[in-house]
């Protein structure tokens, strides 16, 4: 992670139709394409939305409708901050985390409240959303410090919430410790035209091939890795299949008097 | 190989000067052509000089378990660089799933490690269960720990058989899939299929367990405490097998942790993390059994640690059946609860009879419940889970996120697989080519777990 500029986009991001357009509302985070150790500022962290908004019943729009159901509104879904006490081990860990940080702060590190920029807490499990430019320091910090042993990375993946959501890529860790019997799931939202993020292989050896089905199948480029090259889908591929905006694909099923649409053109009711 | 008596009737004129180009000889039966590769003699003559020879196996090689793909460098026979190609078997499952409802992402998952389908379909369940906040009756519970054991025997009987067949045991091969047999008639039995039952639900299992269900588990069991003895007289004693497999495809356990390597592997070289006891599920805080360890963390640890799980297996199998009490197998709320009563009919398996009459002419309650089940599914509050459990290859966790409607908007599946797949060149450089074969035995990949 060296660029103070932006890194020309990545290849293969903008092939075969696979990067939808992005939302209006990324202009809003358009601060947060800054990515460089010279700067430490809190990044927005409204970035954290999860979900898009809904209105109506079923999908369905245009029908007429008269119930009044239609006019139903529903926000986006966005994970609420937790507050304190966490419950369980989760204060420990946040207070271990930010200790271990301040400690090497001589070296120019930024404090926990920086590197994560907000913490859930949600059915029983932890997640921290972490600013990327701080997050090899974290993971090391998380792995290393004896209090927290987070020495077993379990994976990482994508999740692209869909078109409309600000910073709608996300970048998901799953860590473990064997010591504590704990498991912290670490996220970074990330910009579907900046989706860059320092690579873990170098603190967690087993996020190589993670990592690069993540490039594969979400087009992050993880800045750092060994080699970034595709794992599942062939060398020459365009496009990268798990984003909303790449089609599944599919053709219709004929059957007597009746045709069944592919997968992704059926109603659906979500 | 060319040998004295073929004559190359080709009239080509490239053919002579093409080393792969296929001969052709005259026989009683016809014409034979003979397709081979280069002549070894011939390659070693065009690469005198250099000493690396890089080779191709697979991904279509039979001891590469299924369609996978290894790129060796040797230096002789010694394997000096080995790289992992897979991508093969990728069939887009992950994907499927975000365009169907969360009960028929089951029949996806299930197909993606095919030799432990049963895990992959509770790995989805709990972790949708999770985003539901729901608790699956105690029955349900116990059927799943039930079934899922069984399906670890299946699971890891199959390891030993094809890593018997891959070492030319063959009797060990052929003994393997025969007690397999055992196991997957006795899941046809209880759940409908041999493999990907589709049979355990988000809220609980389809349907109860059919009717004699006791006797026929007591019985496989009966027949695999006989049987499994049989491997220890057929290979843990046998020289062979053991200077085979001693030694060869060590990774410690400092490895095992940077590699991310879990289930047997990891046990194999000293530490007892299995997520059924160090992080139970489903109730197994309350069965007792072992988890049997190694500390040489090579092939044959392997192999004697997947023996004796099988034993701890039939085990568990016994204490679930003695903890079965009646009762639902599915939750009672009827917003999530599949109404299927299914039943077998004259015309094979579908919705009893009784079950339609009270739909369609009885309950209006019922009917609705049903339509919309069926065609919209249930919605689940948003937000992300990711529950692990321990599958016959380690740790298989499923995280799913929902954005709060009838779909999942994100299903990921952690196989075991696809990270024990990274160890293998740690496993095989420095060693025989042969030894390369043994230790990705060890590994005991699935191909369609790995790439999904």
């Amino acid at each position: 992670m060296s660029g103070d500029e932006q890194k020309p986009k990545p290849p293969g991001t903008g092939a075969g139709g696979a990067s939808g357009p992005t939302g209006a509302s990324n202009a809003s985070s358009a601060g947060a394409a800054a990515f460089g150790p010279q700067e430490i500022a809190r990044r927005d962290v409204s970035g954290s939305t999860a979900g898009r908004a809904r209105e109506g019943m079923f999908g369905i729009q245009g029908s007429g409708d008269t119930s009044g159901f239609g006019g139903l509104r529903l926000p986006g879904y966005a994970p609420a901050p937790a507050e304190r006490p966490y419950g369980g081990w989760f204060d420990e860990v946040a207070d271990e985390a930010a200790e271990a940080l301040a400690d090497d702060n001589g070296a120019g590190g930024a404090p926990f409240d920086l590197c994560v920029q907000q913490i859930t807490v949600d059915r029983g499990e932890m997640t921290w959303y972490v600013d990327r430019e701080h997050l090899v320091r974290l993971a090391r910090t998380l792995r290393d410090d004896p209090a927290l042993r987070f020495e077993f990375c379990s994976g990482v993946s994508g999740v692209d919430y869909g078109e409309g959501v600000p910073q709608q890529l996300h970048v998901v860790i799953h860590l473990l410790s064997m010591t504590y019997r704990r498991r912290l799931r670490l996220e970074i939202a990330l910009d579907l035209d900046d989706a860059r993020c320092p690579s873990l292989v170098e603190v967690y050896p087993t996020a190589d091939w993670h990592e690069r089905e993540t490039w594969d199948m979400f087009g992050v480029v993880f800045e750092g890795h060994p080699s970034l090259t595709r794992i599942l889908m062939p060398d020459d591929w365009n496009g990268h299949p798990q984003l909303k905006s790449y089609p599944l694909g599919g053709i219709p099923v004929e059957y007597h008097d009746a045709e069944i649409p592919p997968p992704d053109q059926r109603r659906a009711y979500t | 190989m060319s040998s004295g008596n073929v004559t190359d009737t080709h009239t080509d004129p490239y053919a002579a000067s093409d080393p792969y180009a296929a001969t052709s000889r005259e026989t009683t039966e016809g014409t034979v052509y003979t397709v081979t590769g280069g002549d070894w003699d011939e390659m070693v003559d065009q690469t005198a000089g250099d000493e690396r020879i890089v080779i191709n196996m697979g991904p279509q090689h039979p001891s590469t378990h299924g369609v996978l793909r290894l790129v060796l460098e040797l230096s002789g026979e010694t394997v000096t660089d080995a790289r992992l190609v897979i991508g093969y078997l990728h069939t887009g499952i992950e994907k499927n799933c975000e365009y169907r409802t969360w009960t028929q992402g089951v029949t996806f998952v299930t197909r993606m490690d095919y030799l432990a389908p049963l895990f992959n379909e509770t790995a989805y369940c709990l972790s949708t269960e999770r985003l539901l906040g729901i608790e699956v009756p105690e029955r349900a519970a116990t059927i799943r720990v039930l079934l899922m054991e069984i399906n670890r025997i299946a699971s890891h009987l199959v390891a030993l058989a094809t890593g018997g067949m891959e070492l030319g045991a063959l009797t060990g091969m052929t003994n393997g899939f025969r007690e397999r047999e055992e196991a997957l008639h006795l899941l046809e039995f209880l759940t409908g299929l041999r493999m990907n039952h589709a049979f355990i639900r988000p809220g609980g299992v389809v349907q109860d367990l059919p009717e004699g269900y006791e006797d026929r588990i007591r019985s496989f069991v009966a027949v695999m405490r006989e049987r499994l003895p049989g491997f220890h007289k057929l290979l843990t004693g046998n020289r062979i097998w053991r200077q085979r497999l001693e030694g060869v495809g060590y990774l410690p356990l400092d490895g095992c942790l940077a590699l991310g390597v879990t289930g047997p592997i990891l046990r194999s070289a000293g530490l007892a993390w299995d997520l059924r006891q160090v992080d139970p599920y489903l109730g197994y805080e309350h069965y007792d059994f072992e988890v049997p360890t190694d500390t040489a963390a090579d092939s044959f640890a392997r192999y004697l640690l997947r023996v004796e799980e099988m034993s701890e297996s039939l085990k568990i199998i016994e204490q679930a059946l003695g903890r079965l009490e009646p009762g639902p197998v599915m939750v009672e709320d009827a917003k999530i609860a599949w109404p299927a009563r299914l039943s077998i009919g004259a015309d094979g398996m579908g919705n009893s009879l009784e079950h339609v009459r009270r739909i369609m002419g009885q309950s209006m309650e019922s009917l609705i419940h049903h339509f919309k089940l069926v065609t919209e599914g249930f919605k689940v509050p948003p937000g992300q889970a990711y529950v692990p459990i321990e599958s016959p290859r380690g740790e298989l966790g499923a995280h799913l996120v929902s954005d709060g409607g009838t779909r999942p908007l994100r299903v990921h599946f952690r196989d075991p697989s696809f990270v024990n797949l990274q160890a293998a060149p740690a496993m095989a450089e420095g060693g025989m080519v042969s030894d390369v074969i043994a230790a990705l035995a060890s590994l005991d990949p699935v191909m369609g777990g790995c790439d999904r």
